[in-house]
C-alpha cells in the first residue's frame, strides 16, 4: 500500500513567503542532516533499530544456537521465569533465544530480499525508462502481470512452488535452514514491479531534462549518462522506496511463516515462532507476543526511518 | 469513452492468458496433489496411477492447461503415438504435437475455462465454482464491511486532521496512525484477541469471540454474525483506517494550500463550502483512484485474518487448497483476483476521468 | 506627517502602520513593517516594488487571508468606511470579502478551481453575499461576462476554467470580482501572467470598469510600464516598508528615494544611447528573518551613511503630495 508522507504543513504558507529567503549557506548534507534531526520520530526510529540489531546481533555473546535449538518438551508450554524470560514453546525451547537468533534471520532476510529487490527493480526500471519503445513496453507487461495478482497469493504458490527439500546452509558459524534461501529469493521476486515502476518514471522525467540533452551532446557515453548523470537524481526515491522495502520484506516473510508456508523450523524466524500461536491464545500468551512484538517494532522504526529519510532527501518540501 | 473502456478490456485479455500460463506452470511443481487426496491415504502405487491417468495428472504440463482452458471432451484414444527422443527438447516437441492432446483414453467431460467450467476440486471432488463460491459470500461480506468502516473513518480523521494541524490531538493522531499503519495484521489481530476475548472474559466482562461465524450452538443468525464479525472486520480494517487517513490527510492539505482556496475565501465563502465543495472535490480525484485499485490488498489482508480468526471465507480456501496442490480451485481464485484487479483498474481510470473535468473534456 | 482626517469622507481605505509577521521553523518573517496608507474614492494606486518587498502580504494581511499559526499581524488599524478590518470578526470579515472589497490574483488558470465551472465560480458570491436564487444569479452571471467583453456568455457559463484561454481567464476572474459591485478593487499583479498584447487588454478593461462603477482600485504589480498607465497614485515599497509615495507623473519625472531613482534609472528605454549598459542595482534583497534595524536598502544604496543603518528614515513630505523615506536629499546632495 503507498505511503504518504508525514507532514506537509506548510504549504498555504510557501505562497506567501518570499522565495529568496536568505539563511546562512549550508551544503546539501548538512541541510539534509539538519531536517532529518528535526523529525523525531525518525531519531527514535533510528535508535530503536540499532537496539534491535544489537539485541540480535549481541545476544550471540550470551546464548548460543544450540540453545535456541534446544528442545526439553518436558518443559513446554512455560510461562515466563528466571530461567526462561520469555517462556518456552511448545517443544519446551526458550523463546527469548529463540528471539535473538530469530531476530538474526529475519532481519538477514529483510535485508537481503531488499537487495535483490533493487537489483531487479533498478535494472528493469532504468532500462524501461531510459531505453523506452518496444523494450519498455514488454518489460512493462511483465510488470503489470506480476502487480496484478497480490503479493500474499503470489508468495504463497511460489514457497509452495520452490520448497522441495533444500539442504541447510552454513553460514557465518551459524546453521540455517535453506528454506531461508527460498523465502529470500520469493520475496525479492514478487517486490520488484513496485520499485522498477518508482525508478522508470523517475528516468522517464529526469531524462527530458536539459542536463541530459547536454550530456548526450558532448558525447558522454550511454552507461555514463545512466550510472552518472540519471541515477544519482533519482537515488532519493530509491533510498527510501528500499528503507521501506526492507521493513516489508520481513512483514512478508512473517506473513508467510505464519501461515506455515516460510522457513522451516528449526530455525527460528520471528514469523514462524508465530506459527499456530493462535491456537494458544487461550492458554500461551508468550508465544505469540514476543515474537510479534519484535516485529511490530522493527517495522515501526524502520518506516519511521523511511518516513524521516523521505524529509530529509526531498529537497521540494519545506519543513516546519 | 466507451471506446477507450473496450480497448483496455482487450488488452487485458492477452495479460490474463500470459498469467494463467505462468501460474498453471507453477502450479505443477507444487507437490503431489494425490497425496492428501479427499482425506483418503493413497498408498497403493497402483492406485496412485490408476488415479493420476484418470485426472490426467499423467499428461505433460502444456496438455494439462489447454485441458483447463478448453477442456478434454473432445478428446478420444488415437492409438499408438510415436514417441520421439530428442532428449532435453522431447517435451516441448510434444507440446507442438497436436495428436499429444487429442489422444486420451480416458472419456473427457470438462469444457473448459473458456466455456465457463472451471473444474473439479481434487480435494473434496466438487465444482470449482461451487466451492469458490460458498466462500465467497463470506470474504465479501467481511470486505465489503471493512470497506465501508474504513472509507467512513478515513475520512473523517484524514479531514479532521488537515484541518486542525496544529491541535495536540492531531499530533496524536498522527503518532497513532503511524503506529497502527506499521503494525502487522497478525500482530493486531492476535492482541486484540488477547484483550477482547480472553482478557474480558477474565475480567467477566461480555467479551468476543475469535473463532468462526457464528456459534454452532446458536446457529448462523444474523446477530451471530455480525457478533462474529467484530474482531474481523477491526482487524482487516484498522491498517487501511491508518493509511488512508494519512494519505486523505495529505491530499487535503495539497488542496488547502492551491490558489483557488485563496481566491474562494478572499470571495467570503463560508468554510464549510470552501472545505467540502472547493477542496473536497479536488483532493477526493487522488483518493478515489488509490481506493479502487488498492482493492485487492483488502484481499489479501483477508487471508491472514481469515485463518486466525477461523473465517470460512476465500482466503482460508486459498490456503488449504495451496498446500494440498489443488491446482483446479488455486487458479480458479487466482484469476479471479486477477481479473477483479484488472476491472478495477479500468474502474478507477474511467472513474478519474470522469471526476476531472479536465481529463473528461479534452 | 499625512494629517488623518477620516472625517472628510473622501478616503475609503486608511492604513496606519500595519506590521506582519510570519513564525517559520528558520526564525521569524518580517514581512511587512510599519505600511502607512490610504486610498480615496474612486482613486486607483499603483503599489510596486520586487517580489518580496510585502506589496501582497500587505492586501492579504488587510483582507485578513494570512493564514494564523504561521502568520501574525502584529499591529495596525485599517480602516474601511469606520471600521477597522484588523479587529472584525472573522464573520463580520467573510461577510465583506467579495462584496464591499473584491480581489484579483496573478495566475487565472490557478486562481479558479478547476473542477467547478465558471459559472459556478462566478455566481458564489451572488448567491453568499446578495442571497439571489438560480435565476438570477445566471441572469447577473451573463451580465457580468458580458460587461469584460466575452463573447457567448450563455453557453461559456458552463464551460470549465481550462477551456478558456489566458485572456478570458482573467477576464472572467475581473467579471467574479465585480460580481457585487465591490467598492474597492484589489489587483495583486493580474497582468503578470500574461501576454503583453493581453495585458494591454486587461488594463483597458479596468479602466472602463473603474470609471462606470466609480470603483476604487489598488493595483500591485512590479511592472512600472504597467503603473504609468493606470495608477493616479504610486507607492514604492521595498523590505516591508513603503519608502517613497507620489502622483504618478511626479514620480517619474523627480523620483526622490534612491531606490524609486534606481529602478526607473533599470529600465532599458528606446530613447537611450546604445553603447550605455543598463544599469542594475547592485546587492540582493535584505534578508526579511533579520528584523529591521535601520533603512534596509543602506546595501544597496550608492547615497548610503553611517546613519542609514542606525535608524529607520521617516516618512518626509519632499513635495506637494510626495513624500519619501531617506536620509538623504537627492536634489542637494546632501544628509537631510
Amino acid at each position: 500500500m503507498t505511503a504518504p508522507p508525514l507532514d506537509q504543513s506548510t504549504s498555504a504558507v510557501v505562497n506567501l513567503i518570499p522565495d529568496e529567503l536568505e539563511t546562512p549557506p549550508l551544503s546539501l548534507s548538512q541541510l539534509t542532516w539538519r531536517r532529518f534531526r528535526r523529525h523525531k520520530m525518525a531519531i527514535f526510529g533510528v535508535v530503536t533499530l540499532i537496539l534491535i540489531i544489537m539485541y540480535a546481533f549481541g545476544g550471540m555473546l550470551f546464548f548460543s544456537e544450540a540453545d535456541s535449538n534446544h528442545t526439553d518438551t518436558g518443559n513446554a508450554l512455560q510461562a515466563p521465569t528466571r530461567e526462561h524470560p520469555f517462556g518456552t514453546d511448545t517443544v519446551g525451547r526458550d523463546i527469548l533465544a529463540r528471539t535473538i537468533y530469530g531476530g538474526q534471520i529475519s532481519i538477514l532476510i529483510g535485508i537481503t530480499a531488499m537487495v535483490v529487490e533493487l537489483i531487479f527493480g533498478v535494472s528493469i526500471g532504468a532500462v524501461s525508462g531510459y531505453f523506452g519503445g518496444l523494450l519498455d513496453s514488454f518489460l512493462m507487461r511483465i510488470t503489470e502481470a506480476v502487480l496484478v495478482i497480490p503479493q500474499i497469493f503470489l508468495l504463497l504458490v511460489m514457497a509452495r512452488y520452490f520448497s522441495q527439500s533444500i539442504p541447510n546452509i552454513k553460514l557465518f558459524g551459524r546453521t540455517f535452514s535453506g528454506s531461508v534461501l527460498v523465502i529470500i529469493f520469493v520475496i525479492g521476486i514478487t517486490s520488484w514491479p513496485y520499485l522498477a515502476r518508482i525508478v522508470r518514471a523517475q528516468f522517464l522525467s529526469v531524462k527530458e531534462n536539459d542536463f541530459i540533452l547536454a550530456a548526450r551532446a558532448t558525447g558522454t557515453s550511454t552507461r555514463d549518462i545512466i550510472f552518472r548523470h540519471i541515477l544519482p537524481n533519482t537515488s532519493a526515491p530509491i533510498i527510501v522506496s528500499a528503507t521501506l522495502s526492507v521493513a516489508a520484506a520481513i512483514s512478508l516473510e512473517a506473513y508467510i511463516s505464519f501461515l506455515g508456508l516460510g522457513v522451516r523450523p528449526p530455525t527460528a524466524t520471528w514469523g514462524n515462532m508465530l506459527e499456530l500461536a493462535y491456537k494458544y491464545i487461550n492458554t500461551a500468551w508468550w508465544l505469540w507476543f514476543f515474537p510479534g512484538f519484535f516485529i511490530a517494532l522493527i517495522v515501526l522504526s524502520i518506516n519511521f526511518l523511511g518516513d524521516g529519510l523521505r524529509d530529509a532527501l526531498d529537497p521540494h518540501s519545506r519543513a516546519a | 469513452m466507451t471506446r477507450y473502456i473496450i480497448r483496455r478490456f482487450l488488452q487485458a485479455i492477452p495479460l490474463l492468458l500470459i498469467i494463467s500460463v505462468v501460474l498453471f506452470a507453477m502450479m505443477d511443481k507444487m507437490g503431489d496433489p494425490l497425496a492428501t487426496m479427499g482425506g483418503r491415504k493413497v498408498t497403493k502405487p497402483e492406485d496412485r496411477i490408476r488415479l493420476a491417468h484418470q485426472l490426467g495428472l499423467d499428461k505433460p504440463l502444456c496438455v494439462q492447461y489447454i485441458y483447463w482452458l478448453i477442456g478434454n471432451d473432445w478428446t478420444h484414444p488415437i492409438g499408438e503415438i510415436p514417441q520421439p527422443n530428442v532428449g532435453v527438447l522431447t517435451p516441448i516437441v510434444q507440446c507442438l504435437d497436436p495428436r499429444t492432446y487429442i489422444d486420451s483414453d480416458v472419456p473427457g467431460t470438462r469444457k473448459g475455462v473458456l466455456r465457463g467450467d472451471w473444474g473439479i476440486s481434487l480435494v473434496n471432488r466438487q465444482p470449482v465454482t461451487q466451492v469458490i463460491g460458498e466462500r465467497l459470500k463470506n470474504t465479501l461480506l467481511l470486505m465489503i464491511t471493512s470497506e465501508v468502516l474504513i472509507i467512513s473513518l478515513a475520512l473523517l480523521i484524514g479531514i479532521y486532521s488537515a484541518l486542525n494541524q496544529y491541535s495536540y490531538l492531531n499530533n496524536a493522531i498522527t503518532a497513532s496512525t503511524f503506529i497502527l499503519y506499521s503494525m502487522p495484521v497478525f500482530f493486531f489481530a492476535l492482541l486484540a484477541m488477547y484483550i477482547f476475548s480472553i482478557l474480558f472474559r477474565k475480567w467477566g466482562l461480555p467479551y468476543l469471540p475469535t473463532v468462526g461465524m457464528f456459534d454452532p450452538n446458536i446457529g448462523q443468525t444474523p446477530a451471530q454474525v455480525a457478533w462474529h464479525m467484530v474482531l474481523p472486520v477491526a482487524t482487516l480494517s484498522f491498517t487501511f483506517i491508518a493509511g488512508y487517513s494519512r494519505y486523505i490527510r495529505s491530499a487535503m492539505l495539497e488542496s488547502l494550500g492551491q490558489d483557488y482556496v485563496r481566491t474562494a475565501r478572499a470571495k467570503g465563502l463560508p468554510s464549510p463550502e470552501v472545505i467540502y465543495i472547493h477542496v473536497l472535490k479536488n483532493a477526493a480525484l487522488p483518493i478515489v483512484t488509490l481506493v479502487a485499485l488498492d482493492l485487492p490488498f483488502l484481499l489479501g489482508g483477508a487471508i491472514v485474518t481469515e485463518q486466525i480468526f477461523g473465517w470460512p471465507g476465500m482466503g482460508r480456501l486459498f490456503i488449504d487448497h495451496v498446500s494440498r496442490s489443488d491446482t483446479a480451485v488455486v487458479m480458479g481464485i487466482l484469476m479471479m483476483i486477477a481479473f477483479a484487479v484488472i476491472i478495477f483498474q479500468i474502474f478507477a481510470d474511467v472513474t478519474y476521468a470522469w471526476l476531472d473535468p479536465r481529463i473528461r473534456y479534452k | 506627517m499625512d494629517s488623518i482626517n477620516r472625517q472628510d469622507g473622501k478616503r475609503i481605505l486608511d492604513v496606519t502602520d500595519l506590521r506582519t509577521r510570519f513564525h517559520i521553523a528558520e526564525g521569524t518573517v518580517y514581512a511587512v513593517n510599519g505600511v502607512s496608507f490610504h486610498l480615496n474614492r474612486g482613486e486607483t494606486i499603483g503599489v510596486v516594488g520586487e517580489s518580496g518587498c510585502g506589496k501582497s502580504v500587505t492586501m492579504m494581511s488587510i483582507m485578513r487571508l494570512i493564514p494564523s499559526p504561521p502568520g501574525e499581524i502584529a499591529t495596525g488599524q485599517a480602516y474601511f468606511e469606520e471600521r477597522d478590518l484588523l479587529q472584525l470578526s472573522d464573520s463580520e470579515m467573510q461577510d465583506l470579502r467579495g462584496k464591499d472589497i473584491a480581489m484579483v490574483f496573478q495566475d487565472p488558470m490557478t486562481a479558479f478551481n478547476p473542477v467547478l465551472t465558471i459559472g459556478r465560480q462566478l455566481t458564489e458570491p451572488l448567491r453568499v453575499h446578495l442571497g439571489l436564487n438560480k435565476d438570477e444569479c445566471r441572469h447577473r452571471a451573463i451580465e457580468l461576462l458580458e460587461q469584460v467583453g466575452i463573447p457567448d456568455p450563455s453557453h461559456r457559463l458552463g464551460d470549465y476554467p481550462h477551456q478558456f484561454s489566458g485572456g478570458m481567464r482573467q477576464r472572467a476572474m475581473i467579471a467574479m470580482a465585480l460580481a457585487c459591485s465591490p467598492s474597492i478593487l484589489i489587483a495583486d499583479e493580474p497582468t503578470t501572467a500574461l501576454d503583453v498584447t493581453i495585458q494591454a487588454q486587461i488594463v483597458e478593461l479596468v479602466l472602463g470598469i473603474r470609471a462606470d462603477l466609480n470603483m476604487s482600485v489598488i493595483w500591485i504589480t512590479h511592472d512600472l510600464g504597467v503603473v504609468a498607465e493606470i495608477a493616479e497614485r504610486v507607492l514604492v515599497m521595498y523590505s516591508g516598508f513603503i519608502v517613497e509615495e507620489a502622483p504618478v507623473d511626479d514620480l517619474y519625472e523627480d523620483p526622490r528615494h534612491p531606490y524609486t531613482q534606481a529602478l526607473l534609472a533599470a529600465l532599458p528605454r528606446v530613447d537611450r544611447r546604445r553603447d550605455r549598459h543598463l544599469q542594475s542595482i547592485p546587492g540582493a534583497p535584505p534578508n526579511l528573518l533579520v528584523a529591521p534595524l535601520g533603512c534596509p536598502f543602506t546595501p544597496r544604496c550608492k547615497f548610503a551613511f553611517d546613519h542609514c543603518r542606525k535608524e529607520m528614515p521617516p516618512i518626509i513630505n519632499v513635495a506637494t503630495n510626495h513624500t519619501a523615506a531617506c536620509w538623504w536629499d537627492v536634489t542637494t546632495g546632501k544628509p537631510r
